[in-house]
């Protein structure tokens, strides 16, 4: 068999169950995420308020609860415009690009160990695929997202959209090496590109084993690194300069309306919780708590928790913090981040090498 | 015809449309995306070999960093069409196509000529030829030297780029 | 499972591709993407041959190609970007001069 990234376990079981549980957790998991996405968004608008001393959307259901589907609605009914002098077939094509990567990474997540059925007797995996180049795998999907908003930018045909596709590219790229620097000090205490194997890599002693308190203070470093650069590659501020509505009216997604606007902004959300969700494998444990090893479903429990206190920390960002400016940012990528990612790299092999 | 055949048919149709759309269009982004397609088709042949690591790679490196790169470019310079003179060249094309069919006419007899030694039958079953302990332990030992070289060429086109790019102060 | 000779013929077709990119674009983009592909058609004929052979050179050889790929795109833009300061054009030939 040639498809050597799946492991082992895939090749061994019969098909046709197989697919059916495939099935099964591609539509949970894509269930829940797509809901979870529409709510961030409820979420962010009520913290921020919260922020600011006002309500927030509260109208629509208890709470504001059906406030989503509500947006969600408007989305759907409103015109969608394609300006006149825009590459009609780029300008189309610019949603889809930059969404399908963004999704796509769910399937490489792992939400929690493996748990046995009860009454069928199945031993089933918390995760969709298991592969083992996940890291690799997920930096290059959010690698090709890059190319929906340069294409947006570039098809929409207006000077606004062409500077923030360009900032975004320019600054997507830049931040990309850092947060590669960053993890690389990780991967060398896992030993392992293999998503599942660095969780696992991380389990016991109450949280203490987690790569955030290995190998002080490299730990600490490369995790703050990697959330500076995280914020930078969702484009969330303070480093929001692809859609700065001070300067670019609203940047790349100036032209987009409709559903083709809502797919930039779901793309935005989904890559946030990819982000968070990354942090959380390589830094945080993943799905590592206590009595996780007696209840394996308390795994996702623990994921989900530990994501939202990352998505809580973006919402809490976005209320606090000013926007940088262009030249800044570069700066704080390449002068400061980059340099001080190599020396904790070659911190962390020192200590891996004279001191483990 | 297996499965794996079937998988790379429908990649080397990609590729090779990817191909060709880099030579019709005009416009240098479609051309662009038209090698980005390629490059993904590329990453699919790579993995359905067994080589992991550098189907991944080939995303990461060419499509994710030398592709945006090029785009960057492109956008930077902002050239909307091809906006040369086609007519003055009209017979690099008729040059250009038979010598490429003569090339291609050449490699398929070497091809169909050539007795390759016979391949290790079941090379995927065991294969871990592609994996990244291998391509590591590969490069740290036996291509100590080349590696080491790249890595001097790849600090020197930094500083070279920067360089050509700077802008001379006036 | 796949023959060789269709990976090599694959590798054929792009490289071919390629060369001729090379032949009719004249723009200095279009030239450097069709040196792209036939790197790219270099690399896919190396991997075939390292994982039907079982030897890791061929890859490492990719590797090592990719990262030269990339030092040449970006020496090569830069340079496309001084001479579109200098000429305001990406013909190849309008530039077959080396000075100003």
């Amino acid at each position: 068999m040639p498809l050597l990234l799946f492991s082992q376990p895939f090749m061994d079981s019969p098909l046709i169950p197989l697919i059916i549980e495939w099935s099964l957790k591609i539509f949970f998991i894509f269930g829940g995420l797509m809901t979870a996405l529409a709510y961030l968004t409820w979420f962010e608008r009520r913290v921020l308020a919260y922020i600011q001393m006002r309500l927030g959307p509260n109208r629509v259901g208890p709470a504001g609860l059906l406030q989503p589907l509500a947006d969600g609605i408007k989305f759907i009914f409103k015109e969608d415009i394609v300006p006149l002098d825009a590459d009609k077939f780029l300008y189309t094509l610019a949603p889809i690009m930059s969404l399908v990567p963004a999704l796509t990474c769910y399937v490489l997540l792992p939400f929690g160990d493996k748990f046995v059925m009860p009454g069928l007797n199945r031993e089933i995996p918390l995760h969709i695929t298991h592969v083992n180049v996940g890291v690799l795998a997920i930096f290059a999907l959010t690698g090709m997202g890059v190319y929906g908003i340069v294409l947006a930018g570039y098809a929409s045909n207006n000077k606004y959209s062409l500077m923030g596709g360009l900032r975004s590219s320019a600054q997507m790229v830049s931040y990309e090496l850092a947060m590669v620097m960053s993890i690389i000090g990780v991967l060398l205490q896992a030993g392992s590109l293999d998503l599942v194997e660095i969780c696992k890599h991380q389990a016991g002693w109450f949280g203490m084993q987690w790569h955030l308190f290995t190998y002080p203070p490299t730990g600490i470093i490369g995790f703050f690194i990697f959330l500076i650069a995280m914020v930078a590659e969702t484009n969330r501020v303070p480093f929001d300069l692809p859609e700065a509505e001070t300067e670019l009216v609203a940047g790349f997604h100036t032209e987009y309306s409709s559903m083709k606007f809502a797919m930039f902004f779901i793309a935005e959300y989904a890559n946030m919780v990819t982000a968070s969700a990354m942090a959380t494998i390589l830094f945080l444990g993943g799905w590592m708590g206590p009595f996780v090893d007696q209840f394996p479903l308390l795994g996702p429990v623990y994921f989900t928790a530990k994501v939202g206190f990352f998505l809580f920390l973006y919402v809490w960002l976005r209320g606090t913090l000013p926007r940088y400016r262009y030249d800044q940012l570069m700066n704080l990528g390449w002068k400061f981040l980059l340099p001080l990612s190599l020396v904790n790299l070659v911190l962390t092999a020192t200590i891996a090498l004279f001191f483990m | 015809m297996t499965i794996q055949q079937i998988v790379f048919i429908v990649f080397a149709l990609i590729i090779t449309a990817g191909g060709v759309g880099v030579l019709v269009q005009r416009n240098p982004l479609y051309s662009a995306f038209s090698l980005i397609l390629s490059f993904i088709g590329l990453a699919a042949m790579y993995i359905l070999m067994g080589a992991q690591f550098l189907g991944v790679i080939q995303i990461v490196v060419y499509a994710g960093a030398i592709m945006v790169l090029f785009v960057f470019v492109i956008m930077l310079l902002n050239v909307r069409d091809d906006e040369l003179h086609p007519d003055r060249h009209k017979y690099l094309l008729y040059i250009g196509v038979p010598l490429g069919l003569g090339l291609i006419a050449e490699v398929f007899y070497v091809v169909t000529r050539v007795q390759i030694a016979p391949a290790i039958t079941d090379m995927h079953a065991t294969g871990t030829v592609g994996t990244v302990e291998r391509i590591g332990v590969g490069l740290l030992t036996e291509y100590l030297l080349p590696f080491e070289a790249t890595s001097v060429l790849i600090l020197m086109a930094v500083i070279g780029a920067m360089h050509l790019a700077k802008r001379e102060k006036e | 499972m796949v023959p060789l000779s269709w990976y090599l013929a694959l590798s054929a077709v792009l490289f071919t591709m390629g060369a001729v990119g090379i032949l009719i674009k004249r723009n200095v983009i279009a030239v450097l993407l069709c040196l792209e592909m036939m790197l790219n058609a270099a690399n896919l004929a190396l991997v075939a041959f390292s994982s039907f052979f079982q030897q890791t050179d061929g890859q490492l050889l990719v590797f090592l190609v990719m990262v030269v790929a990339a030092a040449e795109a970006g020496v090569g833009l830069a340079i496309v970007i001084s001479v579109f300061r200098n000429r305001e054009t990406l013909d190849v030939d309008e530039s077959h001069l080396m000075k100003l």
